[in-house]
């Protein structure tokens, strides 16, 4: 059997896998955001940032190779993963009291798992464009990571192209395609995975903000940790809600 | 899109926006939906690409549009400005006539001509203050370009010295000849054995390349010829495509029928737009003397060259980002591996070579590899092609065998008083004076062929300011560290040479530059902060003279956070400012 070493301890992967599945196949915990099993892996966000054999490499996009010696948990790797949730914190919007997913976000989760205390940059308060168009779902760049979740799970789960990425560094933001721009005018369905996949609160289902009270929402009650893991899936947390 | 439905060249994505932007001036939301369905593409593919390349314009732009290149060596921003005033235009705000429009564009290759432009894509050089006065004038009389001075648009070669490559003529098909009898496994040993390494700066063994690309599992292969020279103060590609393009297109079909391609692109810098003309003339020769095409040579094989002209973007250089972009694509790099040699263009094995690479594999071919490994070092084989410009006073193009030190090509060059050189362009490395003995070669210094001279008078702190600034614009935006952290360590050397920086933010700047160079996806973000980090380590002192106070000075800048209020009450006074 095939094996790599995370942090001194010995995991079994299979050929193909990548180290950030066969740490989740494991019960290891790497913090990531733009990776998400059943996707196609890649490797943005860079939170999944690895030390193997003294090179830096993501996770969710490194080939586990026998014998690998991988470094997950470090202070440095924990100070480069809070310094980059920082980034994605000033670079876009993100007023967590008054966002109704607070609580239920991913950035904010990791945020919390990395003891980030503060944005420690400068804010960058860039201007985006708000698509309140649609009768279901809403569109706030603001809050926007471009991780590409939603890009993917259109594509490669629900079988249409209804997100993209345009732009180039950080003028670089999602649009919809459809004629107008607008996602009112795009086939996204309120049931598609695009619709839900979204880590932070970018893409929101209308008129279902609050009905689970802050405090009691999933990650009031669970850690990011816990929830990347599968141990608590974000289905079984609705459940514990209702 | 697939090998099946590749477009021929006019109907490629890129060209096709190139000719809506010059006659539109802009590419509309109508246009955008026009060319979807024209090229049948998906709407946001065509919308992102326009948003990616610097190029292209969703505002209207004027009927010139004037890009003055920011480069430390062929910039001249304060021509810019005297143009601005002149015509009265602020910068990236078509006038109201629609008549012009002024922008900035990262270095255009003209580093060895001083001072120059792009005006409606075509390349200015050798401007001057002059020079400023008469387009002004030839602009608001609404001269065609056509009729402005021919003298503004020629753009010399400037080889200075002569090595290698550059030093004898070279007749089309005498290579191919010379490869005729040869195996395949017999020219990837002649390659390999010449020692011969990428020319772009990695330095990955040829030979190696072709032979990987070969023996990928595949029925389609493609040879990609990299000539998006885009790292600022490099121009020796735009020398050899100006003077010896046969060799670089006989390399090309060297490697094709080595590894068995029958397609190849040249993927040209749009910078380089205005070499299309000869180019295709010259593609269309080999095609008309049995060099291109159909059974070359009557040796049985077919090959034939597609070019692609980008349209500004610094990180299609980069070898997977260039294969997107000649799919249509915004330029992101790819995860690799895999790497093009296994999944290339179209996921099918891809040699990419730098155009120097493939103009020496041509040569290599016709003389052997005991010619070509008899000049260089060690690990280092044959010349390499230097494109040396800034505070010199012969600028141009010096091939050396590998293994020459700096203070030679500073000597040959006619620099003197120099404070330091950048080695390979911003991404390369930045030098002073105690290493000027050291030797341009792989081992040592490894550069791609940018060398940017600056003498005691250049504000070193402003030259490394202007690289971040070069590279918060080139950054893709794919990944976090590289997307936020260059914009960041750009504003944190802008605080630094207005003189509001303290020691605190020194630490910032090493802090955020070493995160960027080990956490980024690809090369750009790996080595985009390497002019700070340079900086900080060969020339602290100019960085604690400019620091405004050794202690704390609050982020937030009230004076400046209060111009928009003071330009909305029109007050400029000093009752003002605080």
């Amino acid at each position: 059997m095939n094996t790599i070493t995370i942090d001194g301890v010995q995991i079994p992967f299979e050929e193909g896998q990548t180290i950030m599945d066969a740490a989740l196949a494991a019960g290891i915990y790497i913090p990531h955001l733009c990776h998400k099993p059943g996707l196609s892996p890649h490797g943005s966000c860079k939170l999944c940032t690895v030390d193997v054999g003294g090179r830096s490499v993501s996770a969710c996009t490194a080939a586990a190779q026998p014998d690998q010696q991988v470094i997950n948990n470090s202070e440095e790797l924990t100070e480069t993963r809070k310094t980059i949730t920082q980034m994605l914190f000033v670079e876009g919007n993100h007023l967590c009291p008054t966002c109704e997913k607070t609580g239920d976000c991913t950035l904010q989760a990791v945020a919390y798992h990395l003891d980030m205390l503060d944005g420690h940059y400068p804010q960058f308060y860039p201007k985006r464009e708000v698509d309140a168009s649609h009768d279901f779902i809403m569109l706030d760049r603001d809050r926007c990571i471009l991780c590409e979740l939603c890009v993917r799970a259109s594509r490669e789960v629900d079988g249409k192209d209804v997100f993209a990425i345009s732009g180039r560094g950080t003028a670089a933001q999602l649009i919809v395609n459809s004629p107008s721009g607008k996602l009112k005018d795009s086939d996204i369905d309120k049931d598609d995975l695009a619709a839900h996949i979204c880590p932070v609160g970018a893409i929101l289902i209308k008129e279902h903000g609050y009905e689970v009270p802050i405090g009691s929402r999933t990650f009031d009650l669970h850690s990011v940790a816990e929830t990347d893991l599968g141990e608590v899936s974000l289905k079984k947390t609705r459940e514990h809600h209702e | 899109m697939t090998t099946e439905n590749q477009r021929n060249s006019s109907n490629h994505l890129l060209h096709v926006l190139f000719d809506e932007q010059q006659r539109a001036r802009h590419i509309s939301d109508g246009a955008i939906i026009t060319i979807a369905k024209k090229l049948n593409l998906p709407r946001s593919q065509v919308e992102s690409v326009v948003d990616f390349y610097a190029f292209f314009y969703r505002q209207p732009r004027g009927s010139f549009d004037i890009l003055f290149s920011n480069c430390t060596s062929c910039g001249a921003l304060d021509l810019m400005k005297q143009l601005c005033d002149r015509l009265n235009v602020q910068p990236d705000k078509t006038r109201a006539d629609g008549r012009i429009s002024i922008g900035q564009a990262s270095c255009i290759g003209m580093c060895d001509h001083g001072p120059s432009a792009l005006v409606n894509g075509r390349t200015l050089a050798t401007l001057s203050s002059d020079v400023i006065d008469d387009m002004a004038e030839l602009i608001e009389a609404g001269t065609d370009l056509a009729c402005w001075p021919s003298r503004w648009f020629q753009v010399g070669n400037n080889i200075r010295k002569e090595g290698l490559l550059l030093s004898e003529s070279f007749e089309p098909g005498s290579a191919l000849k010379a490869m005729a009898d040869r195996s395949s496994d017999e020219i990837l040993d002649e390659i390999t054995n010449a020692g011969l390494k990428g020319r772009g700066g990695a330095g990955f063994s040829t030979g190696m390349k072709w032979r990987f690309c070969r023996d990928a599992e595949s029925q389609t292969r493609y040879v990609v010829c990299n000539a998006d020279e885009g790292e600022p103060g490099t121009f020796k590609d735009r020398i050899l495509l100006n003077s010896h393009a046969e060799e670089v297109f006989e390399g090309m079909t060297i490697c094709a029928r080595t590894i068995a391609a029958t397609q190849g692109y040249l993927y040209l810098r749009g910078e380089y737009r205005y070499m299309l003309e000869t180019l295709e003339a010259t593609l269309q020769k080999l095609r008309d003397t049995g060099l291109l095409g159909h059974n070359i040579l009557g040796l049985g094989f077919d090959f034939d060259i597609d070019i692609v002209v980008g349209a500004g973007a610094y990180i299609c250089g980069e070898e997977s980002a260039l294969i997107e972009s000649i799919e249509e694509k915004r330029g992101i790099p790819r995860i690799r591996p895999p790497f093009p040699v296994t999944s290339g263009l179209w996921e099918k094995p891809t040699v990419v070579n730098n155009v120097e690479t493939l103009a020496a594999a041509a040569k290599i071919i016709l003389h052997g590899h005991d010619w070509f490994e008899s000049h260089g070092t060690w690990q280092s084989k044959g010349s390499k092609l230097l494109s040396v410009s800034g505070d010199c006073s012969r600028p141009g193009i010096y091939e050396y065998a590998f293994g020459i030190t700096v203070q030679q090509v500073l000597d040959d060059a006619g620099a003197g008083d120099v404070q330091a050189v950048q080695i390979g362009g911003p991404a390369g490395k930045l030098i002073g004076s105690e290493y000027f003995n050291r030797h341009i070669a792989f081992e040592d210094l490894a550069t791609g062929g940018s060398f940017m001279i600056f003498n005691r008078e250049r504000d070193i702190l402003a030259v490394i300011a202007n690289f971040s600034h070069f590279f918060a614009h080139e950054s893709c935006g794919f990944c976090t560290p590289c997307r936020v952290g260059t914009r960041l360590l750009k504003n944190g050397m802008d605080k630094l040479c207005n003189g509001h920086a303290t020691a605190r933010d020194m630490k910032e700047l090493k802090h955020t530059s070493e995160l960027v160079a080990c956490s980024s996806h690809c090369g750009l973000g790996a080595t985009a902060t390497n002019p700070i980090r340079d900086g900080l380590k060969h020339f602290p002192g100019l960085f604690e003279e400019r620091l405004l106070h050794k202690e704390m000075e609050p982020e937030f800048n009230l004076d400046a956070s209060l111009a928009e209020a003071r330009a909305i009450t029109d007050r400029g006074d000093a009752e003002a400012h605080l």
